[in-house]
């Protein structure tokens, strides 16, 4: 499975699961929830952490926290 | 009589909030704390029509109403307490054009509280730009609100918005989300259990606690904290009021909102291209830390040079003119070169607050938290901590209360720890004075300035000690916490010149007043504990005459001879005198020793204290330092102020905890005496230890 840290810069993506038992709240609230749209916009050195656009927001999280978000690539 | 309405601003952060909070209240607003807790407390007053005026809060922006933090809890225990005096009337949610999506959750979890809710939709001016469409009728159907476009930026849509706001009254109170439906079976249990209250804010008060568990809360309309579900299961139960409330607001928004991004121009990722770099956004961010530099140590020296002559042409004046007697003597011998001490690095603070405001107002910051956070997090820091680590540098007490929105405690709890190392504006006077009394005035390779060069060592080594200090500090500091790190990547912003006059107006303000009234009172005790003492002190002209007898001294001799006798015997001589030994190792006298200790309350006092000493029954008046360079250490007739015991005096002030207010805020924040405690002990020993091996070593 995918997970948000083996995006590339500038590819799209569906969040499919997480692959943690209690998903913090700040993280969905913000906007980071399954069926929505996550770009990767930029990476910091050694890919942490992560500037992605989801939902509409733009957010950093870390690569630990990107690893346990899975995803679905979008095509084109 | 004029009515007046309570009107909560409410919003999450870098949505402009403050500004609309400037607009609506201009300059009659002020800033206090919550009482009992360190958070801001803005509020101010508008008027809306000629028999209406509003009663304005700005609320601390928040991302939902489940509070994570100490500021994010202020706004829930406020809406949910309707017996506050400031409960409000109407809320005004504000919103950001660009982020309306994450911005609505917390939008309709207000209006589902029952409070009668405004939309305002801010920086609207980037529609255009941002090829943003929006729908506000089916919009303020859906949501059962009304919608006010604004642009702070621009000033448009204020009228409208205090229109809406004295109209509060015709505004739908019916919820968003049928709260029940998050979970029909544990919800109506919590309607059995208490049938007359309202669900949702039951839930609220519930939950409240699940993420946010250290406050002792008082309980709210007497209702009892209910709570027969697992923290597990309520946090679940909170993640599908998220995930429901998503639902409708991606529902609600698609048709009501469209976005043409073919045609939006795209300015943010062009600046993050350069500014997030692998490269130049470190070489950027390190430029924009010298600037600030050398605005603080090299523009801020023209006014600060004019505020010191001032001070002493005043002192000089007042003595002249004041009636002599023991009122006069306090004003000009204690509390003028008291308040001097402080007031002088005024320039320094406002150009601190200056340049912090602008790093956040405009979106950069989060870019540098962005870049730093896997270096940072090698010595058990966070991103985040940048932000209080570069705050420090003005002070730190608003730094540790920076450090609020670190998620993970153990990088929170480091942070707290070693701020205080950071060189803060309160040292830098002592740092100045010294600097210019003992280290020469050359120049290395022609260019770059001793004095300047040592200042600039003297910051580096307190980053230095604060790094390793966290370094060591994560390897043997054990404490539970959960690691998880998210930060919003604003848009960026051109700074309003408004909002950051007054967070630099606002900010310095109170800093000087809270130091101005420790050293006022400091004074004061220091000046009658110099200007009376017990035994010889009263028979000290009869007791210096006889000394001197056989001397021949002049009348000018025999006066100073009279007043060093008589600071020696007074109060503070004695204690000064015990504590001499303590000192004199690391090569001060007992004057210093005894600003030493008065600069425990807070460092600036030094200077003050010296000055205070000094001009006791001294009838000349000096520049302090002009006062510092004359003293001569008795053992040896040489300068008291060297090159041995100046390193040492600067070494001791870059490392000790010397600030009351500090180890008061960081018991506030970690909610305990245990690590202020710490704090002070270390650091005090690092400082003594480092202090006396400098001196050894150099005399």
């Amino acid at each position: 499975m995918l997970s948000i840290a083996s995006l590339k810069i500038g590819q799209r993506a569906v969040i499919k699961d997480f692959s943690v038992d209690v998903v913090p709240l700040k993280l969905l609230e913000m906007g980071c929830l399954p069926g929505n749209e996550v770009t990767l916009l930029q990476e910091a050195p050694f890919k942490d952490p992560l500037y992605l656009t989801i939902n509409g927001s733009h957010l950093a999280i870390r690569k630990e926290m990107a690893c346990k978000i899975e995803i679905e690539l979008i095509n084109g | 009589m004029a009515k007046q309405i309570n009107v909560a601003l409410i919003g999450n952060p870098n949505t402009g909030k403050s500004s609309v909070f400037n607009i609506l209240t201009g300059l009659n607003q002020k800033v206090g704390n919550y009482p009992g807790i360190t958070v801001e407390k803005k509020q101010g007053t508008c008027q809306l029509e000629r028999n209406l005026k509003a009663h304005i809060i700005d609320l601390p922006g928040t991302y939902s109403l489940n509070a994570s933090s100490l500021d994010e809890n202020v706004v829930i225990e406020l809406l949910l307490n309707k017996k506050d005096k400031d409960y409000p009337d109407v809320a005004v949610v504000i919103a950001d054009i660009e982020n309306l999506k994450r911005n609505l959750l917390l939008f309709t979890q207000i209006k589902d509280l029952g409070i009668p809710t405004i939309l305002a939709i801010n920086m609207a001016d980037r529609m255009k730009r941002k090829a943003i469409s929006l729908n506000i009728k089916e919009l303020e159907k859906k949501l059962g609100t009304k919608i006010v476009l604004l642009s702070s930026r621009k000033k448009t849509g204020i009228e409208t918005l205090k229109s809406l706001i004295s109209n509060y009254n015709s505004l739908s109170l019916t919820p968003c989300i049928n709260s029940s439906k998050i979970a029909p079976e544990y919800f109506e249990r919590l309607q059995k259990t208490f049938p007359n209250q309202d669900l949702y804010k039951l839930w609220l008060v519930v939950t409240q606690d699940v993420n946010f568990g250290k406050l002792n809360r008082k309980k709210i309309n007497g209702i009892q904290p209910f709570q027969t579900e697992s923290i597990t299961n309520l946090k679940r139960l909170q993640q599908k009021e998220t995930i429901a409330r998503y639902q409708f607001i991606n529902d609600t928004l698609k048709e009501t909102l469209s976005i043409d991004s073919k045609n939006a121009k795209d300015l943010r990722s062009r600046f993050d291209k350069i500014l997030t770099h692998k490269f130049w956004g470190y070489v950027i961010f390190f430029s924009i830390l010298l600037l600030i530099f050398q605005a603080i140590f090299d523009w801020s020296t023209y006014p600060m040079d004019f505020i010191d002559n001032s001070f002493t042409l005043l002192s000089e004046w007042l003595k002249i003119n004041l009636p002599p007697g023991v009122f006069s003597n306090l004003i000009t011998e204690g509390i003028i070169p008291g308040l001097g001490g402080i007031v002088i690095f005024i320039p320094q603070i406002a150009f601190l607050f200056l340049f912090i405001s602008i790093l956040e107002e405009s979106g950069y910051m989060s870019r540098v938290v962005f870049l730093m956070d896997r270096i940072m997090r090698r010595f058990g820091l966070s991103g985040k901590s940048v932000v209080p680590l570069v705050s420090g540098t003005a002070c730190a007490i608003p730094a540790i209360m920076a450090t609020r929105n670190i998620e993970n405690w153990k990088e929170r709890l480091i942070t707290i720890l070693v701020t205080p190392f950071i060189t803060c504006a309160a040292r830098l006077p002592v740092y100045l004075i010294i600097i210019s009394l003992v280290i020469p005035e050359g120049r290395v390779l022609g260019i770059i300035s001793l004095q300047g060069l040592t200042l600039l060592i003297l910051y580096g080594l307190g980053f230095a000690a604060a790094i390793i200090a966290a370094y060591t500090l994560d390897k043997y500091l054990h404490v539970k916490s959960k690691s998880f790190f998210v930060i919003e990547m604003p848009n960026y912003k051109l700074p309003l010149l408004k909002n950051v006059g007054i967070t630099v107006l606002e900010k310095t303000k109170s800093f000087v007043f809270g130091a101005g009234k420790i050293i006022l009172a400091i004074s004061i005790i220091l000046w009658v504990m110099g200007s009376y003492g017990p035994g010889d002190f009263n028979q000290a002209e009869e007791i210096v005459l006889q000394q001197t007898e056989q001397q021949n001294l002049s009348q000018e001799e025999l006066a100073i001879k009279l007043s060093s006798f008589k600071l020696e015997n007074s109060y503070i001589g004695i204690v000064g005198k015990f504590i001499e030994p303590a000192v004199r190792p690391l090569g001060y006298d007992w004057k210093i020793g005894i600003a030493l200790i008065s600069s425990f309350a807070a460092r600036e006092v030094f200077i003050g204290t010296l000055a205070t000493m000094y001009s006791v029954g001294n009838d000349e008046v000096e520049t302090i330092k002009e006062r510092m360079a004359a003293e001569i250490n008795p053992s040896n007739g040489a300068p008291l102020f060297n090159l041995a015991s100046g390193i040492s005096l600067l070494l001791f002030y870059a490392f000790a905890m010397q600030c009351m207010s500090t180890l008061a805020i960081v018991k506030r924040e970690t909610n305990s005496w245990k690590w202020p405690l710490w704090q002070l002990l270390s650091m005090t020993a690092l400082a003594y230890i480092v202090a006396l091996a400098a001196y050894q070593i150099l005399k």
